[in-house]
Protein backbone atom coordinates (compact mmCIF):
# COMPACT_ATOMS: atom_id res chain seq x y z
CA UNK A 1 0.00 0.00 0.00
CA UNK A 2 0.93 3.29 -1.25
CA UNK A 3 1.48 6.11 2.12
CA UNK A 4 2.33 9.49 3.11
CA UNK A 5 4.52 10.16 6.38
CA UNK A 6 3.21 14.11 6.90
CA UNK A 7 5.40 14.77 9.80
CA UNK A 8 9.17 13.16 9.35
CA UNK A 9 12.39 15.18 9.81
CA UNK A 10 14.23 14.02 7.01
CA UNK A 11 17.22 16.39 7.13
CA UNK A 12 17.99 13.99 10.20
CA UNK A 13 18.02 10.75 8.58
CA UNK A 14 20.52 9.37 5.88
CA UNK A 15 19.88 8.41 2.18
CA UNK A 16 19.35 5.22 3.20
CA UNK A 17 16.13 5.53 5.17
CA UNK A 18 14.63 7.67 1.99
CA UNK A 19 15.25 4.44 0.14
CA UNK A 20 14.12 2.30 2.52
CA UNK A 21 11.09 4.24 3.21
CA UNK A 22 10.42 4.00 -0.65
CA UNK A 23 10.51 0.06 -0.75
CA UNK A 24 7.80 -0.02 1.87
CA UNK A 25 5.95 2.42 -0.20
CA UNK A 26 6.52 5.85 0.97
CA UNK A 27 5.38 8.26 -2.09
CA UNK A 28 5.91 11.40 -0.11
CA UNK A 29 6.73 12.96 2.91
CA UNK A 30 6.20 16.57 4.19
CA UNK A 31 9.06 18.21 6.53
CA UNK A 32 8.16 20.94 9.06
CA UNK A 33 10.58 23.07 10.16
CA UNK A 34 12.10 22.06 13.56
CA UNK A 35 14.53 22.36 16.44
CA UNK A 36 17.96 21.50 15.58
CA UNK A 37 19.34 20.13 18.57
CA UNK A 38 20.98 23.79 19.53
CA UNK A 39 19.89 27.10 19.46
CA UNK A 40 20.98 29.01 15.71
CA UNK A 41 22.69 32.34 16.47
CA UNK A 42 21.06 34.34 13.48
CA UNK A 43 18.54 35.00 11.13
CA UNK A 44 20.71 33.53 8.28
CA UNK A 45 21.12 29.88 10.02
CA UNK A 46 17.65 29.68 9.30
CA UNK A 47 17.84 31.20 5.62
CA UNK A 48 20.73 28.15 5.52
CA UNK A 49 17.78 26.05 6.91
CA UNK A 50 15.12 27.13 4.69
CA UNK A 51 17.14 26.25 2.08
CA UNK A 52 17.86 22.97 2.53
CA UNK A 53 14.20 22.03 2.90
CA UNK A 54 13.07 23.67 0.06
CA UNK A 55 16.02 22.93 -1.99
CA UNK A 56 18.28 19.87 -1.67
CA UNK A 57 15.73 17.28 0.53
CA UNK A 58 13.13 17.31 -2.34
CA UNK A 59 15.92 16.39 -4.59
CA UNK A 60 17.56 13.36 -2.27
CA UNK A 61 14.03 12.44 -2.20
CA UNK A 62 13.09 12.43 -5.89
CA UNK A 63 16.15 9.66 -6.51
CA UNK A 64 14.03 7.25 -4.72
CA UNK A 65 10.35 8.25 -5.94
CA UNK A 66 9.26 9.94 -2.83
CA UNK A 67 7.81 13.89 -3.36
CA UNK A 68 8.95 15.99 -0.71
CA UNK A 69 7.02 19.04 1.13
CA UNK A 70 7.78 21.21 3.60
CA UNK A 71 6.45 23.97 6.12
CA UNK A 72 8.68 27.18 7.84
CA UNK A 73 8.52 28.68 10.59
CA UNK A 74 10.70 29.10 13.88
CA UNK A 75 10.15 26.48 16.32
CA UNK A 76 9.27 26.69 19.85
CA UNK A 77 11.80 25.96 21.43
CA UNK A 78 13.71 28.83 19.70
CA UNK A 79 10.94 31.36 20.26
CA UNK A 80 12.11 31.82 23.51
CA UNK A 81 14.32 34.48 21.96
CA UNK A 82 11.67 36.46 20.87
CA UNK A 83 13.88 39.29 19.10
CA UNK A 84 15.38 36.38 16.80
CA UNK A 85 11.67 34.96 16.13
CA UNK A 86 10.50 38.37 15.02
CA UNK A 87 14.15 38.43 12.22
CA UNK A 88 13.32 34.54 11.22
CA UNK A 89 9.01 35.32 10.94
CA UNK A 90 9.72 38.50 8.71
CA UNK A 91 12.49 36.46 6.32
CA UNK A 92 9.79 33.55 5.97
CA UNK A 93 7.88 35.16 3.08
CA UNK A 94 11.01 34.77 0.86
CA UNK A 95 10.32 31.13 0.78
CA UNK A 96 6.97 30.82 1.22
CA UNK A 97 5.97 30.89 -3.03
CA UNK A 98 8.83 27.92 -3.29
CA UNK A 99 7.75 24.45 -5.06
CA UNK A 100 6.41 22.10 -2.09
CA UNK A 101 6.03 24.69 0.31
CA UNK A 102 2.54 23.74 2.29
CA UNK A 103 2.76 26.30 4.90
CA UNK A 104 3.81 28.10 8.46
CA UNK A 105 4.58 24.67 10.84
CA UNK A 106 5.59 23.30 13.14
CA UNK A 107 5.08 26.05 15.55
CA UNK A 108 3.37 25.85 18.69
CA UNK A 109 4.64 25.38 22.72
CA UNK A 110 7.12 23.39 24.13
CA UNK A 111 7.39 24.90 27.61
CA UNK A 112 3.91 26.49 27.41
CA UNK A 113 5.89 29.78 28.41
CA UNK A 114 4.66 33.49 27.43
CA UNK A 115 7.44 34.20 25.01
CA UNK A 116 6.45 30.95 23.08
CA UNK A 117 2.49 32.27 23.00
CA UNK A 118 3.83 35.43 22.03
CA UNK A 119 5.36 34.09 18.43
CA UNK A 120 3.02 31.41 18.33
CA UNK A 121 0.40 34.61 17.90
CA UNK A 122 3.06 36.33 15.42
CA UNK A 123 3.14 32.91 13.24
CA UNK A 124 -0.43 32.81 12.99
CA UNK A 125 -0.39 36.51 12.22
CA UNK A 126 1.78 35.51 9.33
CA UNK A 127 -0.30 32.71 8.46
CA UNK A 128 -3.32 34.67 7.97
CA UNK A 129 -1.53 37.43 6.22
CA UNK A 130 0.19 34.90 3.32
CA UNK A 131 -2.97 32.78 3.78
CA UNK A 132 -1.37 29.82 4.39
CA UNK A 133 -1.95 26.48 6.01
CA UNK A 134 -0.70 25.80 9.31
CA UNK A 135 0.80 22.60 10.68
CA UNK A 136 1.09 22.82 15.02
CA UNK A 137 2.99 21.08 17.44
CA UNK A 138 1.96 19.85 20.63
CA UNK A 139 4.36 19.77 24.10
CA UNK A 140 5.22 16.84 25.27
CA UNK A 141 5.02 14.41 28.69
CA UNK A 142 3.47 16.60 31.06
CA UNK A 143 3.04 19.91 29.19
CA UNK A 144 1.08 18.37 26.55
CA UNK A 145 -2.51 18.55 27.69
CA UNK A 146 -1.94 22.57 29.23
CA UNK A 147 -0.21 23.40 26.18
CA UNK A 148 -2.80 21.92 23.72
CA UNK A 149 -5.41 23.93 25.76
CA UNK A 150 -3.45 26.88 25.41
CA UNK A 151 -3.18 26.46 21.53
CA UNK A 152 -6.84 25.49 21.05
CA UNK A 153 -7.53 28.68 22.78
CA UNK A 154 -5.77 30.99 20.74
CA UNK A 155 -6.55 29.39 17.78
CA UNK A 156 -10.67 29.08 18.48
CA UNK A 157 -9.86 32.95 19.81
CA UNK A 158 -8.84 33.99 16.09
CA UNK A 159 -11.88 34.14 14.28
CA UNK A 160 -9.79 35.11 10.87
CA UNK A 161 -8.18 30.99 10.80
CA UNK A 162 -10.16 28.32 8.90
CA UNK A 163 -9.68 25.49 11.57
CA UNK A 164 -9.66 22.54 8.54
CA UNK A 165 -6.67 24.11 6.99
CA UNK A 166 -4.44 23.36 10.26
CA UNK A 167 -3.02 20.27 11.52
CA UNK A 168 -2.61 19.96 15.46
CA UNK A 169 0.24 17.35 15.44
CA UNK A 170 1.39 14.81 18.27
CA UNK A 171 -2.04 14.20 20.05
CA UNK A 172 -2.40 11.24 22.44
CA UNK A 173 -5.59 9.64 24.65
CA UNK A 174 -6.00 13.16 26.33
CA UNK A 175 -5.89 15.81 23.74
CA UNK A 176 -7.17 13.87 20.51
CA UNK A 177 -10.76 14.68 21.11
CA UNK A 178 -10.82 18.27 21.81
CA UNK A 179 -8.78 18.92 18.87
CA UNK A 180 -11.47 17.07 16.76
CA UNK A 181 -14.09 18.28 18.25
CA UNK A 182 -13.05 21.74 17.55
CA UNK A 183 -12.73 21.26 13.83
CA UNK A 184 -9.39 20.64 13.57
CA UNK A 185 -6.97 17.68 11.96
CA UNK A 186 -5.04 15.91 14.02
CA UNK A 187 -1.76 13.88 13.64
CA UNK A 188 -0.84 11.36 15.94
CA UNK A 189 3.13 10.79 15.84
CA UNK A 190 4.80 7.43 16.65
CA UNK A 191 7.97 7.22 18.82
CA UNK A 192 9.57 4.38 20.24
CA UNK A 193 9.73 5.85 23.88
CA UNK A 194 8.38 9.82 24.46
CA UNK A 195 5.12 9.56 22.47
CA UNK A 196 2.33 7.45 20.82
CA UNK A 197 2.40 3.50 19.85
CA UNK A 198 1.24 1.88 16.23
CA UNK A 199 -0.83 -0.08 18.78
CA UNK A 200 -2.22 3.18 20.53
CA UNK A 201 -2.13 4.92 17.46
CA UNK A 202 -4.51 1.95 16.26
CA UNK A 203 -6.70 2.23 19.21
CA UNK A 204 -7.19 5.90 19.05
CA UNK A 205 -8.95 5.59 15.35
CA UNK A 206 -11.08 2.54 16.78
CA UNK A 207 -12.04 4.62 19.47
CA UNK A 208 -12.40 7.91 16.99
CA UNK A 209 -13.07 7.28 13.87
CA UNK A 210 -10.72 7.72 10.62
CA UNK A 211 -12.08 11.40 10.42
CA UNK A 212 -8.94 14.05 10.27
CA UNK A 213 -6.87 11.70 11.63
CA UNK A 214 -3.17 11.45 10.21
CA UNK A 215 -0.32 9.17 11.33
CA UNK A 216 3.22 10.17 10.84
CA UNK A 217 6.58 9.10 12.35
CA UNK A 218 8.47 12.29 13.43
CA UNK A 219 11.73 10.56 12.11
CA UNK A 220 13.87 12.96 13.72
CA UNK A 221 17.44 13.18 15.14
CA UNK A 222 16.28 11.55 18.41
CA UNK A 223 15.61 7.73 19.64
CA UNK A 224 12.81 7.46 16.69
CA UNK A 225 11.87 5.18 13.75
CA UNK A 226 11.35 6.43 10.23
CA UNK A 227 9.56 3.55 9.34
CA UNK A 228 6.84 3.65 11.89
CA UNK A 229 3.92 4.22 9.88
CA UNK A 230 4.28 1.19 8.19
CA UNK A 231 4.32 -0.16 11.89
CA UNK A 232 0.76 0.96 12.32
CA UNK A 233 -0.25 -0.04 8.76
CA UNK A 234 0.53 -3.34 10.13
CA UNK A 235 -1.31 -2.97 13.28
CA UNK A 236 -4.11 -2.18 11.54
CA UNK A 237 -3.77 -4.88 9.34
CA UNK A 238 -3.29 -7.54 12.18
CA UNK A 239 -6.05 -6.16 13.74
CA UNK A 240 -8.57 -7.60 10.57
CA UNK A 241 -8.94 -3.89 9.93
CA UNK A 242 -10.58 -3.15 5.75
CA UNK A 243 -7.53 -2.00 3.46
CA UNK A 244 -10.27 1.04 2.62
CA UNK A 245 -9.81 2.35 6.42
CA UNK A 246 -5.88 1.95 6.61
CA UNK A 247 -5.63 3.68 3.62
CA UNK A 248 -7.83 6.74 4.80
CA UNK A 249 -5.70 7.33 7.15
CA UNK A 250 -2.63 6.73 6.05
CA UNK A 251 -2.99 8.01 2.18
CA UNK A 252 -6.69 9.36 1.50
CA UNK A 253 -6.43 12.27 4.52
CA UNK A 254 -2.78 13.48 4.13
CA UNK A 255 -3.77 14.18 0.39
CA UNK A 256 -7.45 15.70 1.79
CA UNK A 257 -5.59 18.02 3.95
CA UNK A 258 -2.21 19.29 2.03
CA UNK A 259 -3.96 19.70 -1.27
CA UNK A 260 -5.94 23.06 0.42
CA UNK A 261 -2.48 24.71 -0.03
CA UNK A 262 -1.04 26.19 -3.25
CA UNK A 263 2.01 24.32 -2.73
CA UNK A 264 1.07 21.01 -2.87
CA UNK A 265 1.73 19.69 -6.65
CA UNK A 266 1.15 15.85 -5.71
CA UNK A 267 1.69 13.19 -8.85
CA UNK A 268 -0.38 10.00 -8.01
CA UNK A 269 1.39 6.90 -8.24
CA UNK A 270 0.98 5.24 -11.18
CA UNK B 1 -11.93 -9.08 16.59
CA UNK B 2 -13.76 -10.48 19.75
CA UNK B 3 -12.73 -9.81 23.34
CA UNK B 4 -11.41 -13.29 23.78
CA UNK B 5 -9.11 -13.19 20.48
CA UNK B 6 -8.24 -9.46 21.68
CA UNK B 7 -7.33 -10.80 25.49
CA UNK B 8 -5.55 -13.89 23.88
CA UNK B 9 -3.19 -11.26 21.43
CA UNK B 10 -2.11 -9.45 24.09
CA UNK B 11 -1.83 -11.33 27.23
CA UNK B 12 2.08 -12.47 26.73
CA UNK B 13 2.38 -8.99 26.05
CA UNK B 14 0.45 -7.38 29.11
CA UNK B 15 2.18 -10.29 31.20
CA UNK B 16 5.74 -8.91 30.12
CA UNK B 17 4.87 -5.22 30.62
CA UNK B 18 3.34 -5.75 34.39
CA UNK B 19 6.35 -7.69 35.34
CA UNK B 20 8.63 -5.08 34.02
CA UNK B 21 7.23 -2.62 36.36
CA UNK B 22 6.78 -5.11 39.13
CA UNK B 23 10.91 -5.44 38.90
CA UNK B 24 10.87 -1.67 38.23
CA UNK B 25 9.36 -1.48 42.08
CA UNK B 26 11.15 -3.93 43.42
CA UNK B 27 14.27 -1.74 42.21
CA UNK B 28 13.46 1.19 43.53
CA UNK B 29 12.54 -0.86 46.97
CA UNK B 30 15.79 -2.41 47.43
CA UNK B 31 17.62 1.07 46.62
CA UNK B 32 19.24 2.75 49.34
CA UNK B 33 17.90 6.08 51.18
CA UNK B 34 14.26 6.69 51.98
CA UNK B 35 11.44 8.26 49.81
CA UNK B 36 10.02 10.64 51.97
CA UNK B 37 6.35 12.17 50.14
CA UNK B 38 7.84 11.52 46.89
CA UNK B 39 5.65 13.11 44.27
CA UNK B 40 6.70 10.71 41.24
CA UNK B 41 6.23 7.32 43.35
CA UNK B 42 2.70 8.46 44.31
CA UNK B 43 2.12 9.23 40.83
CA UNK B 44 2.76 6.19 40.10
CA UNK B 45 1.17 4.50 42.47
CA UNK B 46 -1.94 6.04 41.77
CA UNK B 47 -1.56 5.23 37.67
CA UNK B 48 -1.57 1.56 38.70
CA UNK B 49 -4.49 2.26 40.72
CA UNK B 50 -6.14 3.55 37.62
CA UNK B 51 -5.24 0.12 35.44
CA UNK B 52 -7.87 -1.51 37.35
CA UNK B 53 -10.52 0.76 37.26
CA UNK B 54 -13.16 -0.27 34.87
CA UNK B 55 -13.72 3.28 33.01
CA UNK B 56 -12.74 2.13 29.41
CA UNK B 57 -10.37 5.11 28.86
CA UNK B 58 -8.01 4.27 31.52
CA UNK B 59 -4.97 5.28 29.20
CA UNK B 60 -6.64 8.97 28.73
CA UNK B 61 -6.90 9.28 32.82
CA UNK B 62 -3.29 8.31 33.43
CA UNK B 63 -2.55 10.57 30.85
CA UNK B 64 -4.17 13.38 32.43
CA UNK B 65 -2.59 11.94 35.87
CA UNK B 66 0.48 12.97 34.59
CA UNK B 67 -0.29 16.31 32.90
CA UNK B 68 0.20 19.59 34.36
CA UNK B 69 -2.98 21.96 35.01
CA UNK B 70 -4.55 23.69 32.53
CA UNK B 71 -5.75 27.55 33.73
CA UNK B 72 -8.13 28.62 31.41
CA UNK B 73 -7.11 32.44 33.06
CA UNK B 74 -3.56 31.55 31.24
CA UNK B 75 -4.10 34.84 29.05
CA UNK B 76 -4.64 37.42 31.66
CA UNK B 77 -1.77 35.69 33.97
CA UNK B 78 0.55 35.90 30.55
CA UNK B 79 -1.15 39.39 30.21
CA UNK B 80 -1.38 38.15 26.67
Amino acid sequence: MYYFDPHIHMVSRTTDDYETLSKMGCVAVSEPAFWAGYDRGSVDGFRDYFEQLTSFEPSRAAQYGIQHYTWLCINAKEAENVELSREVIAMIPEFLNRPGVLGIGEIGLNKNTRNEATIFLEHLDLAMETNEQILIHTPHLEDKHQGTRMILDMLTGDQRINRNRVLVDHVEEHTIRPVLDAGFWAGMTLYPVSKCTPERAADMVEMHGPDHLLVNSAGDWGPSKPTAVPDFLLEMRRRGHAESLIRRVVYDNPIEFFSQSRGFNFQVPE
Amino acid sequence: MNKQEVLQREFLLVRAKVLEIAACLDRIDRAEGDLPQNHQRELLSEAIGHLLGKTGNRAEQIQLLFSREYSDQWRSEFQL
